[in-house]
C-alpha cells in the first residue's frame, strides 16, 4: 500500500499565521525582483546599475517624486474602483473605456461651458458628468450579464475599444481645434484642477476614497451583499438578495469611480482630451487591485510601487537605452509570482516519507 | 465607386489568418477547461520573437539566406515563445491553482511587455525601423501556389492567391477538428474539459491533458501574432496594429462555439470587418467610428450567444475552474 501513496499530496489549510503569510508574499516579491535582474542581464545591462537608475530617476529628485505621485493617483483610483467588482467575481476589464468616457464627459463641460460658470462649480459639474458617464458605460455590460449571463470579461473589453474610437472621432472631427491638427484644444485654466504640494489635488480625493471604499466594502450592507454574491450566486439568491440589482449597482459604482479618475487625469494632468487618455491604467490597476488582495490601504503601497517602476523605467530608457516596456515585463513578473505564492498560503504540501515518519512516531 | 469583391475577400482572408491561429489555439486550450485570457500577450510574444528570429537569421546568413529556412525559424520562434508563455499560465493555474482570469490578464501584461521590449530592443540596436531583406520578405508574404492557378478569373484570386500561412492555418484548423472529434485522445481531452473528476476516475491523466492542450494551444495562438507581423505589417514591428487582435481572437472562440471549423469562416468574417473601413468606405461614417465595427459586432455576438442557450452551444462545462482532486 505504501507505494501507492503519491509522492506529494496537497491539503487545504486556513490556519497560517499573518506574519508567515506576509513573509511568503515578500519572498515572492524578492523572486520577482531577481527574475527582473535576469531580464536585465539578458538585455545586456548591469542589473544593479539598472535598478539603481530606476530608483534614482523616480525617488532621487523632487520632480521624480511628483511624477510618481501623479502616476500613482489614477492607478490607486481605478484599483479602488475594481475592488468591489473583483470581490463580486465580476471581471470588469473595461476600466480603460470607463476612464475614457468619464474624461470625455468632463471635457465636454471644460470645452463648452467654461465661460458660463465659476471655476469651482465647473469642476464639480465636470466631476459629476464624468462619474455619470463612467457609470453608464459600465452598466451596459453589467445589465446584460445580470439579465442573460453575457460574458462580462469580453463585453467590458469591447466597450474599451468603442470608447476609445468615439474619442478618436471627436479628436479628429467635431471637437478638433485647428482644422487638420487632430488635437482637441487645451482646457481653460478654470477647468484645471488646482495643485496642492505640486501635484493636482486629485491625490487627496483618492486618499479619501481609500477610506470610503474600505468602509463600503467591510461595514455596509452593500459590501456584505457583494461579498456573498462573490462567494456563491446561489447563496445570495437563497438569502433573498436581488442578484441583478447588486451586479448592476456594483458595476455602475465601479464605472463611476473610473469616470472620476478620467476627469482627474484629463483636468489635472493632460488639461485636454485625447483617445489614449486612459493609457493602460485600466489594465495596470487590475494588478494593483489583485496584489493588494482587494485591501484599499494596501493599494496605496502597491500603486506607488508600480508608479515607481513605470517612472523608473522611463528614466532607464533615457539613461541606459533600455526600452521602457521593461516596466510592463517586471509588473507582469511580480503579478505572476504573487499569484503563484498564494498556493503556498492556501495549501499544505505533504511529502510521502514525512507522513509515514509521522505515523511511525505515533 | 469601383467595388472589388474578389479584392475584399482576399483582404479579409489575409487579415483573418492571424485570428484563425489565435482562435484555434484558444479553442484547443479551452477544450481542456482552461480559459487563457493571455492570448493578447501570447500573440505579442509570437509577433516579436518570430520577427526577431527571422531578422537574426537574415543577419547571420547575409546574402544567401534561404526563404524556407527563415519561415521555419520564424514559425518555430513564435511557437516556442507561445509555449513558454502558456507554460507559465499552465503552471500557475493547473499546478498552483491560481485564478485563471487574473493569471490570464497577468500573462497579457507580461507578454505585451516582452513583445514590446523585444521589438523596441531590435529597433534600438539597428537604429530605425527594422526590416528583413526584400527577398526574405517575399517568402513570407508571396503567394505559394503556381501562377496558372492564380490566373483563373475571380476564383484564382479568391482561392489560390494566398501566402503559405493561410493554407497552413486552414490545414491546422481541419486537423484540429478531426483530432477533437474523431480521435480517442481528442475525446479524452474534451472529457477533461467537461468533467475533470469523471475523466480522472476513468483513468485519464487530467494534468497531462490540461498542460499539453494549453501549451500547444498557446503556441498556435502565438503563431497568429507572427503571421500578422510578417505578412500584414510587412515585417516591421508595430505594436499598435497588433493590439486588440488577441482579444478579438478570444471573443471569436465564443462566436465559433468552440468548433475549429467555425473558426475558418469566423476569422474571415472578422478579418473582413477589421479592414472594411479601408476597402468599403461609407460616406458620412467617420473612419474612427468605422474602425470599431469589429468590436461592436463582437459585443453583439456575445449578447446573441448568451440569449440562445442551446445545449450543444455551451462552453466546456468546467471552463475556468481549477481541478483539485482532493476536493471531491
Amino acid at each position: 500500500m505504501k507505494d501507492k501513496t503519491p509522492l506529494i499530496r496537497l491539503a487545504k489549510r486556513e490556519d497560517m499565521a499573518k506574519s508567515k503569510i506576509w513573509m511568503i508574499r515578500l519572498a515572492a516579491f524578492a523572486v520577482a525582483i531577481l527574475i527582473g535582474m535576469l531580464i536585465f542581464v539578458i538585455a545586456g545591462a548591469n542589473p544593479i546599475k539598472a535598478y539603481g537608475t530606476m530608483l534614482a530617476s523616480s525617488l532621487g529628485k523632487k520632480s521624480g517624486i511628483r511624477q510618481v505621485v501623479k502616476n500613482a493617483v489614477p492607478l490607486l483610483g481605478v484599483g479602488l474602483a475594481l475592488a468591489p467588482c473583483f470581490r463580486m467575481r465580476y471581471w470588469n476589464i473595461g476600466a480603460e473605456g470607463q476612464i475614457t468616457m468619464g474624461a470625455m464627459a468632463a471635457s465636454y463641460f471644460a470645452l463648452f461651458w467654461y465661460n458660463r460658470m465659476p471655476s469651482a462649480l465647473l469642476l464639480i459639474v465636470m466631476a459629476i458628468a464624468a462619474m455619470l458617464f463612467g457609470a453608464f458605460w459600465a452598466a451596459i455590460p453589467a445589465a446584460f450579464k445580470a439579465r442573460w449571463g453575457t460574458n462580462e470579461t469580453l463585453f467590458t473589453l469591447m466597450m474599451n475599444y468603442i470608447a476609445i474610437g468615439i474619442v478618436a472621432w471627436l479628436q479628429g472631427g467635431p471637437w478638433e481645434g485647428k482644422p487638420g491638427s487632430q488635437i482637441i484644444p487645451m482646457f481653460d485654466q478654470k477647468a484645471v484642477l488646482p495643485k496642492i504640494l505640486g501635484v493636482h489635488c486629485g491625490w487627496i480625493l483618492v486618499l479619501l476614497l481609500v477610506v470610503a471604499m474600505y468602509i463600503y466594502m467591510n461595514y455596509t450592507k452593500h459590501g456584505y451583499e457583494i461579498a456573498v454574491l462573490g462567494e456563491s450566486e446561489n447563496t445570495a439568491r437563497y438569502a433573498g438578495m436581488n442578484v441583478a440589482k447588486v451586479t448592476v449597482r456594483t458595476a455602475a459604482l465601479s464605472g463611476a469611480i473610473c469616470g472620476l479618475v478620467g476627469f482627474l487625469v484629463a483636468s489635472g494632468v493632460n488639461q485636454t482630451l485625447y483617445s489614449d487618455v486612459a493609457g493602460g491604467v485600466g489594465f495596470t490597476a487590475i494588478t494593483v487591485c489583485w496584489l493588494s488582495q482587494l485591501n484599499p490601504f494596501a493599494m496605496i503601497v502597491i500603486s506607488l510601487l508600480l508608479a515607481i517602476l513605470s517612472r523608473g523605467s522611463s528614466g532607464l530608457q533615457t539613461a541606459l537605452g533600455i526600452p521602457a516596456s521593461i516596466s510592463d515585463i517586471i509588473t507582469g513578473v511580480i503579478l505572476l509570482c504573487m499569484l503563484g505564492c498564494e498556493f503556498f498560503i492556501n495549501y499544505r504540501i505533504i511529502w510521502r516519507h514525512k507522513e509515514t515518519a509521522g505515523k511511525e512516531a505515533a | 465607386m469601383n467595388f472589388n469583391l474578389a479584392g475584399l475577400i482576399k483582404a479579409a482572408v489575409l487579415n483573418g489568418t492571424p485570428l484563425l491561429f489565435g482562435t484555434s489555439g484558444e479553442i484547443l486550450t479551452e477544450k481542456s477547461g482552461n480559459l487563457n485570457l493571455g492570448v493578447e500577450g501570447l500573440m505579442f510574444m509570437g509577433g516579436a520573437f518570430g520577427l526577431a528570429g527571422a531578422f537574426w537569421y537574415d543577419q547571420a546568413a547575409g546574402g544567401n539566406a534561404s526563404g524556407i529556412v527563415a519561415v521555419l525559424i520564424a514559425l518555430l520562434c513564435a511557437f516556442a515563445a507561445g509555449c513558454f508563455g502558456s507554460l507559465i499560465f499552465s503552471f500557475l493555474t493547473i499546478s498552483l491553482r491560481a485564478n485563471q482570469n487574473v493569471t490570464g490578464l497577468a500573462l497579457t501584461i507580461f507578454g505585451t511587455g516582452i513583445g514590446q521590449f523585444v521589438g523596441e530592443q531590435l529597433r534600438l540596436k539597428v537604429g530605425g525601423n527594422i526590416s528583413i531583406s526584400n527577398a526574405l520578405k517575399g517568402s513570407f508574404a508571396n503567394p505559394v501556389l503556381p501562377q496558372s492557378l492564380q490566373d483563373i478569373p475571380f476564383f484564382g484570386q479568391v482561392l489560390f492567391s494566398y501566402n503559405g500561412f493561410v493554407y497552413l492555418g486552414i490545414a491546422m484548423a481541419i486537423v484540429m477538428s478531426i483530432f477533437l472529434n474523431r480521435t480517442r485522445r481528442g475525446l479524452y481531452l474534451k472529457a477533461v474539459g467537461e468533467s475533470p473528476s469523471t475523466a480522472d476516475a476513468a483513468g485519464i491523466n487530467v494534468t497531462k491533458y490540461k498542460y499539453l492542450a494549453t501549451v500547444i494551444g498557446g503556441g498556435i495562438s502565438a503563431i497568429g501574432g507572427m503571421v500578422y507581423t510578417m505578412t500584414i505589417a510587412g515585417t516591421v514591428w508595430n505594436h499598435t496594429a497588433l493590439s486588440g487582435e488577441g482579444w478579438v481572437a478570444v471573443a471569436l472562440v465564443i462566436f465559433c462555439l468552440w468548433k475549429p471549423l467555425n473558426a475558418l469562416w469566423g476569422s474571415v468574417l472578422f478579418g473582413g470587418l477589421m479592414i472594411m473601413y479601408l476597402r468599403v468606405p461609407i460616406a458620412f461614417l467617420p473612419s474612427q467610428i468605422y474602425k470599431v465595427l469589429p468590436y461592436i459586432v463582437t459585443a453583439i455576438v456575445l449578447i446573441i450567444v448568451s440569449l440562445r442557450q442551446k445545449r450543444e452551444d455551451q462552453p466546456p462545462a468546467s471552463l475556468g475552474l481549477p481541478y483539485f482532486r482532493e476536493e471531491r
